[in-house]
């Protein structure tokens, strides 16, 4: 599919001028949209700390934590599929590592192994019932979102009577896979640029004069590194072809030899193992794991996803639109507060902005497919 | 499309509203943020809400309340982060998971913002991450304090109604409360989650799997509201014990008509109002309280509830 599109000299390809194939792509309208967004937030509240080091650093890490989840929900939905439980995953995978590295105690790697290995299985699981069943994925996995937030209050009362266990940060001390996780990388490179003075440093307290920001987060290289391999995976590969074709329809898929139920299964696999590298990430940034971790995130990553030109039934969008549809719902979520709003209205102008890129997005797939 | 950008326009022009109203507010006054844990649904927090806008008000200072949506700390701890980052005179905020929020909060300390602890946490963990000062009532003691009067009261065995599961400070309500009747917890506390039906329901399907249950404790408007309804329905208003943490207007009510023995008040109010005082004159004149403040515990009972049943929901 990929080679005969790009072959030019083909008579009966239609000719597009080289800036309007640069500009009509899924993510047009995210791009706009990141533009606009920073534009509003610059003008309005530039000199509210949003663009220091550690407004951008806020922002930035928000941004990145939507993008993870958002990697994964937008692969599944180019192939045709929901998943809703990837909120409840968030906080089982996080309660795992807590109960494995901390309440059994075993070390750290291997709790996190161990974890990784049950959502995924759970992530087939969800895939194995939608294929099998027929079922919508709608519904099988808003049954894992319940039977998974059930499991993630339940087992830490069982085996210690609290839903939110501590600790993790200790028993992760020295671990040599968790700092994949939960480290900070160019912390060299902060603490010059604080001696330098161009960044803020702490005033006081036992880190005064170290800078206010000590690294880039592990999440946010997972971000970038989530974001590059769905990209290249969805545009440059056979797969991803297969991904667009499972999605469009499954049936005719099917029939010109794509192995959808492999395809889609893996799609379930891959968004279980961003939901647990979020909760990972989470869990050794704040040391705790709580049965309320993730509340809604599904929500979130599917609108990311949405406001990054991807379409709901399936077939039609792209990994860089929802890594900027990631990086617009972030960047608004927190400069929000920035700007001072009344934070009750934060759902207000997140509706309005879904609202405005759903619209924006089918002005803009209108203009590519041709569909009236 | 030009309607498509008309529309934008129009979305933009009123996106920039409610920044017109904060611009100007920059400059010499004092900027204070209360973050609290509370997610939207949560009614209670409307006191807070009135009781910064108040202080605020009174000493002439820019207030804003911050929460996170869904009540996820995790999101929580970001906001407090982000707050930092937008350099306010003060931060006042809850202290719910000490693991998750105690790291932005003494980030926040040491980058020269003053930080009063409110509501949840405690004096302890205050003091341990750099605040100025605690403002709260200590949870476990408060149900404590709620057992032993509800064990005068002859009360041997009850239901614990815990709307709010995920935050280890409610269960030490209904632990605490078990340990001043002196009796075991077990599975005396259920989860009965935040939707007012759902609550109902679960309340009326213990009770009629216990029935010699003595007592029912709540934790608040959010699971007394429809416990009360739940009572009503079944015929136990009035003969089953009832005691609440928290006040709200249903409850109130409750108390008038005698189907709630009382309701713990810590006073919410004061948990915003004050710190809002405490650090304008801190930061006006240097001066400061040499202790913590405890905003509770208060029995509310039948007597001298005019008062209280005035501001219910308001300003108690």
């Amino acid at each position: 599919m990929a080679e005969a599109s790009s072959t030019p000299s083909d008579e009966r390809v239609k000719q597009i001028s080289p800036l309007r194939r640069a500009l009509i792509r899924p993510e047009l309208g995210a791009m706009v949209g990141t533009l606009a967004v920073f534009a509003f937030f610059i003008l309005f509240a530039f000199d509210s700390g949003m663009f220091n080091s550690q407004g951008i650093m806020n922002w930035a890490t928000v941004s990145a934590q939507f993008m993870i989840i958002a990697v994964g929900a937008c692969l599944l939905m180019i192939a045709g599929e929901f998943d809703l439980s990837v909120g409840s995953m968030i906080g089982f995978a996080g309660m795992m590592i807590a109960i494995f590295g901390v309440t059994i105690g075993i070390p750290m790697w291997a709790a996190i192994l161990i974890t990784f290995f049950l959502c995924i299985s759970i992530g087939a699981l969800n895939g194995f019932i939608v294929i099998r069943t027929g079922l919508p994925s709608f519904i099988v996995t808003l049954a894992f979102l319940f039977i998974l937030r059930g499991f993630t209050i339940f087992l830490p009362q069982m085996v210690e009577r609290k839903t939110i266990i501590g600790g993790i940060r200790e028993a992760a001390e020295g671990d040599w896979l968790a700092p994949i996780f939960g480290g900070k990388i160019f912390g060299s490179l902060f603490i010059w640029l604080g001696d330098a003075g161009l960044i803020t440093v702490f005033e006081r307290g036992t880190r005064a004069g170290q800078p206010v920001v000590d690294g880039i987060p592990m999440l946010i290289v997972w971000a970038l590194v989530l974001v590059v391999f769905g990209h290249v995976l969805l545009t440059r590969t056979k797969f991803g072809n297969w991904i667009f074709a499972s999605g469009g329809d499954a049936e005719a898929a099917r029939n010109s030899g794509v192995p959808v139920t492999r395809v889609k299964m893996y799609m379930f696999m891959f968004t279980a193992f961003c939901a647990t590298v979020f909760a990972i990430c989470q869990v050794m940034e704040f040391g705790s794991a709580g049965a309320d971790r993730g509340l809604l995130k599904e929500f979130e990553a599917i609108i990311a996803v949405v406001i990054g030109g991807a379409l709901l039934t399936g077939g039609y969008g792209s990994v860089i639109g929802a890594a900027l549809g990631a990086v617009i719902f972030g960047v608004v979520q927190q400069g929000l507060f920035f700007a001072g709003v009344e934070s009750s209205l934060f759902r207000v102008f997140l509706g309005v902005i879904l609202l405005g890129a759903v619209i924006l997005n089918t002005y803009i797939r209108r203009m590519i497919t041709g569909e009236r | 499309m030009t309607k498509v950008i008309k529309s934008l326009a129009l979305g933009a022009a009123v996106l920039a509203a409610p920044f017109a109203a904060t611009a100007e507010g920059h400059g010499d006054t004092l900027n204070y943020v209360l973050v609290s844990h509370a997610p939207d649904s949560d009614s209670w927090w409307n006191t807070i809400k009135n009781g910064i806008a108040l202080g605020g008000e009174q000493m002439g200072v820019n207030v804003e309340y911050r929460n996170p949506p869904t009540g996820d700390l995790a999101d929580m701890a970001r906001i407090i982060e982000q707050a930092a980052a937008s350099g306010p005179n003060g931060i006042i905020t809850t202290l719910a998971d000490f693991d998750v929020l105690s790291g932005p909060i003494r980030n926040a300390v040491d980058s020269g913002v003053d930080v009063i602890i409110i509501n949840s946490g405690t004096p302890e963990q205050a003091r341990e991450v750099g605040a100025l000062m605690y403002v709260g009532q200590p949870e476990y003691d408060a149900g404590y304090a709620a057992g032993l009067r509800a064990k005068g009261d002859g009360v041997g065995s009850f239901l614990c109604v815990n709307h709010y599961i995920s935050s280890p400070a409610s269960s030490e309500r209904c632990q605490g409360f078990a340990d001043g009747l002196g009796i075991d917890l077990g599975n005396q506390m259920i989860d009965s989650g935040q939707d007012p039906s759902e609550i109902k329901n679960r309340v009326q399907a213990y009770l009629s799997a216990n029935p010699e249950t003595d007592a029912v404790l709540t934790l608040g408007p959010t699971s007394a509201d429809p416990t009360l309804l739940a009572l009503e329905e079944i015929g136990l208003s009035g003969d089953i014990y009832f005691g609440t943490f928290d006040l709200g207007e249903n409850i109130v009510q409750g108390i008038r008509d005698g189907v709630i023995e009382w309701g713990i008040d810590q006073q919410p109010f004061l948990q915003a109002y004050l710190p809002v005082i405490v650090m304008a004159n801190y930061h006006r004149y240097g001066v400061l309280p040499g202790n913590n403040i405890n905003s509770g515990p208060g029995f509310v009972t039948a007597d001298g509830l005019e008062m209280v049943e005035k501001f219910a929901g308001e300003f108690r």
